[in-house]
């Protein structure tokens, strides 16, 4: 009995004109996601993705399982491959149902023929089958309206299917269709989720992260790495750009006035993270900020820190509160690498008393005097680039 | 870069004769020590000669001694084994608010049993108050818990005195001693100091880590942590790791040689001096163990600069060393806190432990490093 992943595609059907395109990279998308489980062909037809398993010992739980983490999938569906005609339908139903119906108590079962070359409407398909299963399981009771199970039966241009259950996807839209962006990721819990919130509205991700050592320790960037290659289950590889601010901070800590440390900081990273977008062409930048969390995110202090961006600035986090932010964090497994306690470049040199109502004019001031762009052309210059896949 | 490793204390290096030993009993002399046949009878026969070797350098007999994964098995055996076989007898524990947080945590678990634990205090040196103790120590008293060294600062604990006060005070009670960083770096004789359990470990000695011992006095009873097999009398069952036994017993035999320990005490003491001397002449430096601790162990603070940093800066010049507060998340030392030192001080300790192995050189570049670290990172 052969068994296939049938993926139902959503959002992407409105896309007119686009579709081909997006149909085509949400394939490679999932051809790119099945690596290391065996051979599978991936095709659609009749906007449905067909992923067969070329192996024998295929294991679709794993397929399914990164299926599921896959973005421009609504739902999907595990299913059984039967040949066009009623006999093979009604031969292999009861075998392929039955580790769905042994538990249940009631079903029902219900009929799709695009084909309509197919000799039998999908009312009689329908009662055909019922009957064959009501016949193998007598336990069972048919239910319409609130069934445990729904058997469903299609019969399509290539061959007939026959499917259990339905499955949720990620939803969005398939990666890299909405271009590249950047996102600024730091050890915490908010920026590994805003990256893959916007993966999820389809961008390809690079990422810039920051480290002072001494001050940070390798394993902070080792942190950072681990939840990168978690993000990289939904947003496809990140390569991601490291670079060493300790001259910039011990500079900006010896010359600039200490309640302005944090502003300045944040307007250095986004002139660095503009830095690398422009040099790999990305459109955009991601950051985790969400208003009034910490002194650095006051609408007063992001207005001075977007002033720095040479990009637009994505903030999906803007509006959520923390525990809302927790539950997309543990959702996608990021939760426990980011609770783990290393120190990270935000939390070294930090003010007392930070200014919540940085004003502009100071700030471009002390920028001025500090004369940190050498030290920035210095960190630039010392980044390194390490890709990161899961 | 050379390294000079100076965080014996956290774990050693494995010394050629362990690895040896090991590699032996892997390759070759691959048996269970269960098995009937022969080459079960070989392993069970380096087993058991490593017993007798571990039961050596403590002066007590062979059957005392059961082989754990390691000092947090032997440690966490002690303290709810023992307090499994004596609840009916009572219902306080006391341990030092200072041990190793093997002990530590399990004691905080024990109070969640509902069993009354108690921590005893310890003066500015990180030494047991023994008058606090002796108000403690209860006829409903079955457990006492004090370690023999402190792994954070190497004070040493008044174990004979200790145990002798226990007995008196509470004579349903065992007295158990953390041993882990004390052993193979000055005699220890459970028996004569009227300890009941000991806990020890192969890879603070050069052995291999996953490997430890818990000394068990005969007549003390304790109900086995774990269900299993036949083996170790079933005080510890399951399959013996005979590698890393038999590693354990090599670096026990050639890295500790305790038949004339005075020459590893007396190489140890003079880098001790040497590091202390230097360590003296900065100023912000500050050493927190006492005068007469451990000589493998010196923890010193350096004003203004928080543990991880200097860490960090040191692993530059090639030097380890620990901080015993992890960083600013982190959870501060509890240790250093219970000796009553001010949040400064934790902030920016750090712990210098030294092995067999170390010389004056490694020392020399230790102060390097913190000569640069407190020129370029000192402020804030």
């Amino acid at each position: 009995m052969q068994e296939i992943v049938l993926i139902k595609l959503g959002e992407l059907v409105l896309k007119g004109l686009n579709r081909r395109t997006f149909e085509d990279v949400l394939i490679k998308n999932i051809k790119y996601r099945l690596r290391g489980l065996g051979r599978f062909e991936v095709k659609i037809a009749q906007s449905t993705i067909f992923v067969t398993p070329l192996d024998e010992d295929a294991d679709l739980d794993d397929v399914c399982e990164r299926i599921a983490q896959v973005f421009g999938i609504v739902t999907f569906s595990r299913a059984c491959v039967c040949e066009k005609t009623l006999e093979d339908i009604l031969e292999k139903a009861p075998l392929y149902c039955r580790e769905y119906l042994e538990d249940a108590k009631t079903f029902k079962v219900e009929s799709k023929r695009s084909d309509k070359r197919f000799p039998y409407k999908s009312p009689e398909i329908s009662a055909q089958i019922g009957g064959k299963l009501l016949e193998t399981c007598p336990h069972l009771k048919v239910n319409v309206k609130e069934p445990e199970v729904t058997v469903t039966v299609e019969v399509r241009d290539f061959g007939a299917y026959i499917r259990c259950a339905t499955i949720r996807g990620q939803g969005g839209m398939p990666v890299g269709t909405s271009g590249l962006a950047t996102v600024l990721i730091s050890g915490g819990i908010d920026s590994p989720v805003a990256a893959y919130m916007m993966a999820k509205r389809g961008l390809k991700l690079n990422a810039v992260h920051f480290e002072s050592p001494p001050y940070t320790s390798e394993r902070a960037r080792l942190k950072v790495e681990r939840l990168l290659k978690q993000v990289s289950r939904y947003a496809g590889s990140i390569d991601m750009y490291t670079v060493p601010l300790t001259k910039v901070q011990e500079a900006m800590r010896d010359r600039c006035p200490e309640e302005l440390f944090t502003i300045l900081l944040r307007r250095v990273m986004m002139k660095i993270a503009t830095h690398f977008a422009e040099q790999t062409k990305s459109g955009a930048l991601i950051t985790g900020e969400s208003l009034g969390q910490v002194a650095s995110q006051t609408m007063y202090a992001l207005n001075c820190t977007n002033a720095a961006a040479g990009k637009i600035v994505f903030r999906p986090l803007i509006g959520m509160d923390k525990q809302e932010i927790i539950n997309i964090s543990r959702r996608i497994g990021c939760f426990d690498i980011s609770i783990e306690p290393y120190e990270d470049c935000c939390t070294i040199f930090t003010p007392k008393h930070p200014r919540t109502k940085p004003l502009m004019h100071f700030v471009e001031q002390a920028e001025n005097e500090a004369q940190l762009d050498e030290l920035i052309e210095e960190a630039i210059a010392h980044t390194t680039v390490k890709t990161i896949d899961f | 870069m050379k390294i000079h490793y100076l965080d014996n204390s956290a774990t050693t290096q494995v010394c050629e004769a362990a690895a040896d030993a090991a590699y032996k009993m892997m390759r070759e002399n691959y048996g269970n020590p269960s098995s009937l046949h022969k080459l079960g009878i070989n392993a069970e026969a380096v087993v058991e000669e490593a017993r007798r070797i571990i039961a050596d350098s403590l002066s007590v007999e062979a059957n005392n001694i059961y082989f754990t994964s390691g000092g947090t098995e032997a440690n966490n055996t002690a303290l709810f084994g023992a307090t499994q076989a004596l609840k009916r007898r009572g219902d306080r524990v006391i341990v030092s608010a200072v041990e190793h947080s093997s002990v530590y945590e399990s004691a905080k678990r024990l109070s969640e049993f509902g069993f009354d634990v108690r921590f005893a205090p310890v003066d500015k040196n990180g030494v047991v108050d023994i008058d606090a103790l002796k108000e403690l120590l209860t006829e409903k008293t079955i457990l006492v818990s004090v370690m023999t060294v402190n792994n954070e600062t190497g004070s040493i604990q008044p174990i004979d005195r200790i145990a002798k006060l226990v007995h008196k005070r509470s004579p349903e009670a065992l007295f158990h001693t953390d041993a882990v960083q004390a052993y193979g770096k000055m005699p220890l004789k459970p028996k004569k100091s009227g300890v009941d359990l000991m806990s020890i470990s192969a890879h603070k000695i050069h052995g291999a880590k996953g490997c430890g011992a818990l000394y068990i006095r005969d007549g003390a009873r304790i109900l086995p942590l774990l269900c299993g097999g036949e083996q170790q009398k079933k005080i510890r069952p399951g399959t013996e790791s005979a590698p890393l036994i038999a590693a354990f017993a090599a670096a026990a035999e050639h890295a500790c040689s305790f038949s004339d320990s005075s020459c590893n005490m007396e190489h140890i003491k003079g880098l001790n001096t040497y590091a202390l001397d230097k360590l003296q002449t900065f100023d912000g430096v500050s050493v927190n163990s006492p005068a007469d601790a451990l000589s493998y162990i010196i923890n010193i603070s350096v004003k203004g600069i928080r543990s991880e940093t200097m860490l960090h800066h040191l692993e530059r010049y090639g030097v380890y060393v620990s901080s015993s507060s992890a960083c600013a998340k982190g959870k501060r030392s509890y240790v250093l806190e219970a000796m009553g030192l001010p949040d400064d001080r934790i902030d920016s300790s750090l712990r210098i432990s030294f092995s067999k192995y170390n010389t004056t050189e490694d020392i020399d570049a230790l102060i390097e490093g913190l000569k640069s670290g407190i020129a370029t990172l000192q402020r804030r």
